[in-house]
C-alpha cells in the first residue's frame, strides 16, 4: 500500500484556464424604449436610467423609466387588444403564438443567456442550463393548455380575467417573465409586465421575440422602470389582476392597495426555507443538495434552503464536509463557464447581506467564509456558512437573500418539524433521508408550499410553485398555475 | 483484537471566528497513522459496511452532469491531455492476442508518439498472464509497468486455488501489477466475507506487485453496491479499486467513478491508507478522459492526480489523446492514419 507521507489532498488543484463566454453575443443596443402596443416607444417624460453589469459596474444600456401615463397607455393597449383580438382568438391559435415564442427563445438561447448573465451577475452556466431552458419550457407547457382549458378542472368553459398587471423580481428575470406571461396568455388574458429595475434587459429581448413571433399588438406590453412604475401599474383601475413576485414587504403594500378594488391578486414572496437532514441521509448527494439549496444563483432565490437543520448525531461531519465544499466553490467572473458563484445583483442587496451577516457575528454564531479571492470591481460576497445558530438569531429568522447559510441542529424528528415551521414564511423545505416513510412523515407536517425530498431547487413547468403565510398565495406552474388567470 | 474503524468522524471542526477557512484546512485529510483493521468475521465486515451512507442515484448523476459542463481549455487542456496519457494502462485482452501484437503495444506504450518525444509514456501495459513474460522483455529498462489480469479474468469463475495459481504465475513472469476480479456471484448473494477473504489471499500472493481489484460495477448494478464493494476491497488491502473488466456490456461510467472516488477519499480520511482508482472499459475519447480528471480534481484532489493513483484502462483512448494533443499544438486535426494502430 502507498506509504503515507503525503500531505492532505488539495481539492481543485488543477486550475482551469478562463473559459469566458463572449459578451458580444448579447448584441445589446445602447438604449431601449418601452414596449407598448407592439412597438418600442419613447417614455412620455423622456426619463431614462442605466442598467449596469453587477460583476464589473460597467453600464450595459440606457433603459426608459415608465411613468404613470406610460403605464396608462400600456394598460389601454392591453385592454384594446383583449377586447378586439385576444379574447376572440381561439385557444388553438393562442397556442401557436406560445409555441412560436418558446421556439424563438430556444433559437436565441445563447444570446439570452449572455444577456441574463451580464445584467444579473449570475454564472453563465446557470443562465444557460437553468434560466433560459426553463423559460422556454414554461411557454411550451402552457401552449399545450391553451386549447384544453375546459379540461383543466375549472368548469366547462373557464373565461380569462382580462388585463393582467405583472411585476417580477431581479433574481430570475426571464424565467419570472415566462412564469407570468405564459399561463396568462394561454388562459386568454393580455398583459402589462414590469421587469425589475436592475434587470430589465432580458424582458426587452423577450419583447423583440414577441414581435418576431407576430403576437398581435398590445397583447403583451413591457414597461420598464422603478418602484414608481410598478406602483402606477398596481393602482391602475384598468387592470383586472395583479401578479407579483418579490419581497414580503412590497407584497404586503400591494395587498393593501388592491384590497379596495376589483383586482385579483397572487403573491409569491420571500422565504426562509428549512433543509432538514436526517442522520441516514445519502451524505455526498446531501452535501451537494445543501450547496445547491443555498448557493444556487448566489442565494438570490426566494425558496433557498437558507436554514440547514441537521440531526445532531451527524452535525460535526456534515459541517466539516460542507465547509470543505464551500471552499471549493469557484467564485468570480459570471461569464466564465466554470464559475459556480457570480456577483451579487446590486449594491443595495450587498449592503443588506453585509448587515445581516454582521448581526450573525454579533449574535455569536460561528462564521465560516470561503477564502476565495473576490474581484476588485463589482458587487461580491464570499460564500458563507454560519454554525451554532439558534432559532432566536436574526440570521435564522430573516431572509438574507444571499450566499449565506445558517446551520441549526435537532435531535428528534418532532424537533425538526417544530424548528422548520417556526417562521413566518412557508415557501419551500427540503428533507434528506434514505427512509421513505420518515420523508413522508416529515413532508406532511411541514407548512410550506413546496417540499423537496433528497433534492433541492428543482423546478419544472408541470409542478405548481408557491407559498403559504408570508410567502404569499397563488400557484405558478402546472394546472394550478392556470387558476390564477381564469375567472373561476 | 481488531481495531475498530471509525468512519467520518476524523477531525472536529475548528470554531475560531471569521475567515478561518484556508485551503489547507479543507482539503481531503489524510491521517498519519495507519488504522486498517484486520476483519475477523463476516459479521464484523457487515457492521463496518452498515456505517456507510447510501448513495442517492439521482443526486450522484446530477453531480456528474454538472461537473461534465466544466470547460477545459488552452494550457489546462494540454496539461490534462498529458496527464491522461501518463495514466493510461494500454490494454489488449483478446483471445487472438499474439506476442507480435504485444510487442507493438509495448513499443507504443514507451513512446506513444514517435513524432513528438515530449509525449509522456503511458503508465502500464495490461495483458493476459501468458503474455506477461514477453511484455516484460520488450519493456525492459522502461518506466512502463506490466499489468496482468488474473484470477480467472474476466468472470472469476474458478476455485480460489486456481485463481491464486493464476496470480502466482503472473507475478513470477514479472508482472508489476495484478488486476484481479471479485467474485460477483458471492457479493450479490450476500457472501461478502468470501469476497473479502479472496482479496486478502490474492494480496498475499501478489508480494511486491500492486493489486488492483476489479469490482465489475456493471454487474453490481446499484451505486450502493459499488460503495460497499469498494470498501470491502480497500479493507482487504487493495492498492487500487477498478471499475470494470471491459468484458460486460456496462463498463466504467462517471457516476460509478464518482462513488468510488468518494469511497477512496473517505477511506483515506478514516484510515490514512491511500487507495487508487482505475476506470476501465468504454473510455475512448479525450473528452471523456478529461471529464474523469475533473471528477478526480474536484472529488479527491491533488494527491490522486498522478498515475500512481489514477488510471485509465483503455486501448483506443491513447490515439484520441494524441490526436487532441496535436490539435492543441497545430490548431487543426490530423488524419487518424498519422497514429499507429494496435
Amino acid at each position: 500500500m502507498t506509504e503515507n507521507n503525503l500531505p492532505n489532498s488539495k481539492l481543485g488543484s488543477l486550475q482551469y484556464d478562463p473559459a469566458p463566454e463572449s459578451a458580444a453575443i448579447a448584441k445589446l443596443k445602447s438604449s431601449y424604449g418601452l414596449f407598448i402596443n407592439g412597438k418600442f416607444t419613447d417614455p412620455s417624460k423622456h426619463e431614462q436610467f442605466e442598467t449596469i453589469n453587477p460583476a464589473t459596474e460597467n453600464q450595459l444600456a440606457t433603459i426608459s423609466q415608465g411613468s404613470a401615463s406610460d403605464v396608462d397607455k400600456a394598460v389601454k393597449a392591453a385592454r384594446k387588444a383583449y377586447d378586439n383580438v385576444w379574447s376572440k382568438t381561439t385557444g388553438a391559435e393562442r397556442a401557436k403564438y406560445l409555441y412560436r415564442i418558446a421556439r424563438i427563445i430556444q433559437e436565441r438561447s445563447r444570446e439570452l443567456a449572455v444577456v441574463e448573465t451580464l445584467d444579473n451577475g449570475k454564472p453563465i452556466r446557470e443562465s444557460r442550463d437553468v434560466d433560459i431552458p426553463l423559460a422556454a419550457a414554461h411557454f411550451f407547457y402552457y401552449a399545450g393548455w391553451a386549447d384544453k382549458l375546459e379540461h383543466a378542472g375549472f368548469g366547462n368553459s373557464p373565461k380569462p380575467i382580462g388585463v393582467a398587471g405583472q411585476i417580477i423580481p431581479w433574481n430570475f428575470p426571464l424565467m419570472m417573465a415566462a412564469w407570468k406571461l405564459a399561463p396568462a396568455l394561454a388562459a386568454g388574458n393580455t398583459c402589462v409586465l414590469k421587469p425589475a429595475e436592475t434587470t430589465p434587459l432580458s424582458a426587452l429581448i423577450l419583447a423583440e421575440i414577441i414581435q418576431q413571433a407576430g403576437l398581435p399588438d398590445g397583447v403583451v406590453n413591457i414597461v420598464t422602470g422603478d418602484g414608481a412604475t410598478g406602483s402606477a401599474l398596481v393602482d391602475h383601475p384598468g387592470v383586472d389582476k395583479i401578479a407579483f413576485t418579490g419581497s414580503t414587504g412590497v407584497g404586503r403594500l400591494i395587498q393593501q392597495r388592491v384590497a379596495t378594488s376589483h383586482k385579483r391578486l397572487t403573491l409569491e414572496l420571500g422565504g426562509k426555507g428549512a433543509n432538514i437532514v436526517y442522520e441516514d441521509a445519502p451524505i455526498d448527494e446531501m452535501i451537494e443538495g445543501i450547496i445547491d439549496g443555498i448557493f444556487f444563483n448566489q442565494g438570490h432565490v426566494c425558496c433557498a434552503g437558507s436554514r440547514l437543520l441537521v440531526q445532531e448525531s451527524i452535525a460535526d461531519d456534515v459541517l466539516r464536509r460542507l465547509v470543505r465544499r464551500v471552499e471549493q466553490l469557484r467564485v468570480g467572473d459570471p461569464m466564465d463557464k466554470n464559475t459556480d458563484i457570480g456577483a451579487i445583483n446590486s449594491l443595495e442587496q450587498l449592503k443588506r447581506i453585509n448587515e445581516l451577516v454582521a448581526y450573525g457575528e454579533q449574535e455569536g454564531a460561528t462564521r465560516y467564509t470561503s477564502s476565495c479571492e473576490l474581484p476588485k470591481k463589482g458587487f461580491w460576497f464570499a460564500p458563507t456558512v454560519f454554525a451554532d445558530v439558534s432559532q432566536s438569531h436574526r440570521i435564522a429568522r430573516e431572509e438574507i437573500f444571499g450566499p449565506v447559510l445558517s446551520v441549526l441542529t435537532f435531535r428528534t424528528p418532532e424537533e425538526a418539524i417544530t424548528k422548520a415551521n417556526n417562521t413566518n414564511y412557508g415557501l419551500a423545505c427540503g428533507v434528506w433521508s434514505e427512509k421513505g416513510s420518515r420523508t413522508l412523515w416529515t413532508a406532511e407536517r411541514l407548512r410550506a408550499g413546496v417540499v423537496w425530498a433528497n433534492t433541492y431547487n428543482k423546478f419544472d413547468p408541470t409542478s405548481p410553485f408557491g407559498g403559504t403565510r408570508e410567502s404569499g398565495f397563488g400557484r405558478e406552474g402546472g394546472k394550478h398555475g392556470l387558476e390564477a388567470y381564469l375567472n373561476v | 483484537m481488531a481495531k475498530r474503524l471509525v468512519i467520518g468522524s476524523v477531525i472536529s471542526v475548528s470554531t475560531a471566528p471569521l475567515r478561518l477557512v484556508t485551503p489547507e484546512d479543507h482539503s481531503v485529510v489524510i491521517q498519519t497513522s495507519s488504522q486498517v483493521p484486520r476483519i475477523e468475521s463476516e459479521t464484523e465486515l457487515r457492521s463496518i459496511l452498515a456505517t456507510l451512507s447510501g448513495v442517492d442515484s439521482v443526486g450522484a448523476e446530477a453531480r456528474v452532469a454538472k461537473l461534465a459542463t466544466r470547460s477545459i481549455k488552452k494550457s489546462t487542456k494540454m496539461a490534462a491531455l498529458d496527464l491522461a496519457i501518463s495514466m493510461v494502462d494500454l490494454t489488449t485482452l483478446e483471445g487472438a492476442d499474439t506476442p507480435g501484437k504485444v510487442t507493438s503495444l509495448c513499443t507504443k506504450a514507451m513512446r506513444p508518439s514517435p513524432m513528438d518525444l515530449s509525449v509522456p509514456s503511458v503508465a502500464a501495459v495490461c495483458v493476459y498472464p501468458d503474455l506477461v513474460a514477453h511484455a516484460r522483455s520488450v519493456l525492459k529498462g522502461s518506466p512502463v509497468a506490466v499489468a496482468a489480469v488474473a484470477t480467472a479474468f474476466p468472470s472469476g469463475r474458478a476455485s480460489l486455488m486456481v485463481k491464486l495459481m493464476d496470480v502466482r504465475e503472473a507475478v513470477a513472469n514479472g508482472a508489476d501489477e495484478i488486476d484481479m476480479v471479485i467474485d460477483r456471484g458471492a457479493f450479490l448473494s450476500g457472501r461478502i466475507g468470501q469476497v473479502y477473504e479472496e482479496i486478502v489471499a490474492v494480496k498475499q500472493v501478489c508480494g511486491k506487485a500492486h493489486l488492483k481489484v476489479i469490482l465489475e460495477t456493471g454487474e453490481l448494478v446499484t451505486y450502493d453496491n459499488v460503495r460497499k464493494a469498494s470498501w470491502i476491497a480497500m479493507l482487504a488491502g487493495a492498492d487500487f479499486i477498478k471499475t470494470s473488466t471491459g468484458k460486460v456490456p456496462v463498463a466504467a461510467t462517471q457516476p460509478v467513478a464518482l462513488v468510488m472516488l468518494e469511497a477512496v477519499r473517505d477511506f483515506a480520511e478514516a484510515t490514512g491508507q491511500i487507495v487508487g482508482v482505475k476506470v476501465a472499459g468504454g473510455i475512448r475519447t479525450s473528452k471523456d478522459a478529461i471529464r474523469y480528471l475533473v471528477l478526480v480534481n474536484e472529488t479527491v484532489g491533488s494527491t490522486w492526480m498522478t498515475p500512481d493513483l489514477f488510471r485509465f484502462g483503455a486501448s483506443s483512448l491513447l490515439n484520441d489523446l494524441l490526436m487532441q494533443r496535436l490539435k492543441q499544438q497545430r490548431g487543426t486535426y490530423i488524419r487518424p492514419d498519422e497514429f499507429s494502430g494496435d
